[in-house]
């Protein structure tokens, strides 16, 4: 399902481990198709030599001391887990 | 004092009064609650409240600490022990988070009683509340219109003295827009200013948390507490936290103040654009010189920050996965199915358009084009700041160009709501501070909504826009204005 942008919202959403409906895919295209689309104006900038900033302020080197501390016991842990068992979270079989 | 009128107080003015003991903490808890009472049903600015555990705290309080005996309402995506957190989200329905943010270890420390948690879009990503899986919240001055976003819920009860005062989140704005709308205090700290240690994330490098208060002096007085260094977040500043009270009352002699050229662009309500120029004038008139400047890539912040903004959030959203905690889909066939339908059946819309196109902008063939060319430009916006700022202490805008919109009148079009953001989120973008001040009203359908005056200052300036704010703010009438809410609010 193809819009006026590079963006297939049905494969992305796949990659992204989120279904949709057919509808929601339909409406997020022709959404984000106007998004990227705003988006290209970043293509009249002439970024030759800029550096990406990935922060506006990073700071470097941040250590602390590896101190042993108390933090969440295993019940804490596991306190808001959908479904768990001995002391483990239980999940669908990944491994045949 | 009769208990009507107590929960108008400011923070500053309810210290004054619980020091002297002409009113002891839990009997502010128990006035607070049946204000609330009384008006959140046809406001929902709250999510939750646990009045036992605020009134058990309240008992110990400590009223000489520097916020002894205050209740502080929390957005509800910032954690605290024992208490829902549900980033308005269906995804963490029934969550109770298990540990406390450092915010609400700082507040604690500083005598000062978390009480409520209020409503705010899904995992603050918005700029109306409407994108609350939970509730739809509205603004005190026209319950048929949005109280801003994303933290909508902090900014209404402040305003409607449902609470003294609020924390939120700013990643693009969510703090100083709906501080505007709703007629508050609202300010945005300098990135690393305050530890985002349990403050559910959306935007790593964009988002911070803020207070959102009545009045300047109330937003100095959290800043005391929650500003500083936290060994759990390393992006944290390692810099001395000042007394943030101490340039309030400083005259305003000697201090340049830059209206940014870029910012006077069409779509900017008239009304607005009024209230603006007069506060240009009065914050002139009481000693402030104006200085014409330039931020030349203004039009572009917009499209950087959904760009860098949605690569984030796509990561961090990556955690909901049905497994450790959270909604988990019912009955799934393997763990494919398992995240797919988890994180279907749990987002909402919004989050769902931020996530596909933040996997998008990340992925492979796009990665240059979209994502590392936005953090280019970023850096162009932060250069623009930082020549900007050699000429002048603060720049002066809107805070939004429009005031209060309805509900539901902008939510077919995500591109119109986010570029409503274009004043506030370069602030996120170059990591400085920001302030949004009350100067004035607009006129709407025979309701006065009212209008928000932004300060941005330099990283880690916030004394300087803390004490610009306050002398304009002293200057004018505008924050002693209250919504007519009883007026408006549905007969019990």
């Amino acid at each position: 399902m193809a819009g006026t942008s590079d963006l297939d919202v049905a494969y992305v959403a796949r990659l992204a481990r989120l279904n949709l409906t057919e509808d929601e895919a339909q409406i997020f295209q022709k959404q984000l198709d106007d998004v990227l689309k705003y988006a290209e104006k970043l293509r009249q900038l002439d970024v030759t030599g800029v550096d990406a900033a990935a922060h506006a302020l990073p700071v470097f080197n941040v250590f602390r001391d590896d101190s042993p501390r108390d933090w969440f016991t295993a019940e804490q842990a596991l306190s808001n887990a959908p479904r768990q068992a001995n002391g483990l979270f239980v999940v669908p079989k990944v491994v045949e | 004092m009769i208990e009507t009128d107590l929960p108008a107080l400011s923070i500053a003015d309810l210290q004054s009064l619980l020091r002297r003991r002409e009113v002891s903490s839990r009997e502010v808890i128990d006035i607070l609650r049946k204000r609330i009472a009384a008006v959140d049903s046809g406001l929902g600015a709250y999510l939750s409240l646990d009045v036992e555990a605020a009134l058990k705290e309240a008992e110990h309080a400590n009223v000489d600490l520097p916020l002894g005996g205050i209740p502080i309402a929390i957005k509800d995506i910032i954690n605290v022990m024992g208490q829902p957190c549900t980033c308005a989200s269906k995804i963490l329905n029934g969550y109770r988070a298990a540990y406390n943010a450092t915010v609400i270890q700082k507040l604690r420390a500083a005598g000062a009683i978390p009480f409520g948690k209020t409503n705010l879009d899904e995992f603050a990503m918005g700029s109306s509340t409407e994108n609350s899986a939970l509730k739809s919240t509205r603004n005190p001055w026209d319950l048929s219109r949005v109280p801003g976003g994303s933290s909508g819920g902090s900014a209404a009860a402040v305003a409607a003295d449902e609470a003294f005062g609020a924390l939120g989140s700013d990643t693009g704005g969510s703090i100083r827009q709906p501080a505007a709308l709703c007629g508050v205090v609202g300010l945005k700290p300098t990135y690393g200013r305050v530890s985002r240690f349990g403050l559910v994330a959306f935007a790593s490098s964009l988002d911070q948390i803020g207070p959102v208060t009545k009045t300047v002096r109330d937003a100095a007085l959290i800043m005391n507490v929650i500003a500083g260094q936290d060994p759990q977040d390393s992006t944290s500043l390692n810099e001395t936290v000042p007394e943030y009270t101490a340039s309030l009352g400083k005259d305003l002699r000697g201090i340049r103040l830059g209206l940014p050229k870029e910012y006077m662009i069409e779509g900017i309500d008239p009304q607005v654009r009024d209230a603006i120029n007069a506060a240009v004038k009065q914050l002139n008139s009481v000693g402030a010189d104006i200085v014409d400047v330039s931020l030349p890539s203004t039009e572009y912040a917009v499209a950087v920050y959904y760009i860098i903004a949605t690569a984030e959030a796509s990561a961090n959203l990556a955690r909901f996965d049905g497994v450790r905690y959270g909604y988990r889909a019912e009955n799934p066939k393997d763990v494919l199915d398992l995240y797919g339908r988890t994180r279907e059946e749990g987002f909402g819309s919004e989050v769902k358009r931020r996530v596909i196109l933040g996997t998008y902008v990340l992925s492979s063939g796009y990665y240059d084009a979209y994502y590392l060319r936005a953090q280019k430009v970023r850096e162009l916006i932060r250069r623009d700041f930082a020549k900007a700022f050699e000429k002048v202490d603060a720049l002066i805008s809107p805070t939004s160009p429009i005031a209060a919109f309805k509900l539901g009148e902008r939510v077919a079009d995500p591109l119109q709501m986010y570029l409503a953001d274009i004043f506030t989120i370069a602030a996120n973008l170059a990591g400085i501070c920001g302030i949004s001040v009350p100067c004035g009203f607009a006129e709407l359908d025979g309701h006065r909504l009212p209008i928000g005056l932004q300060l941005l200052g330099k990283t880690l300036d916030e004394p300087r826009i803390l004490q610009i704010a306050h002398a304009y703010e002293q200057s004018t009438d505008w924050h002693k204005t209250r919504p007519p809410l009883a007026a408006n609010l549905p007969k019990a």
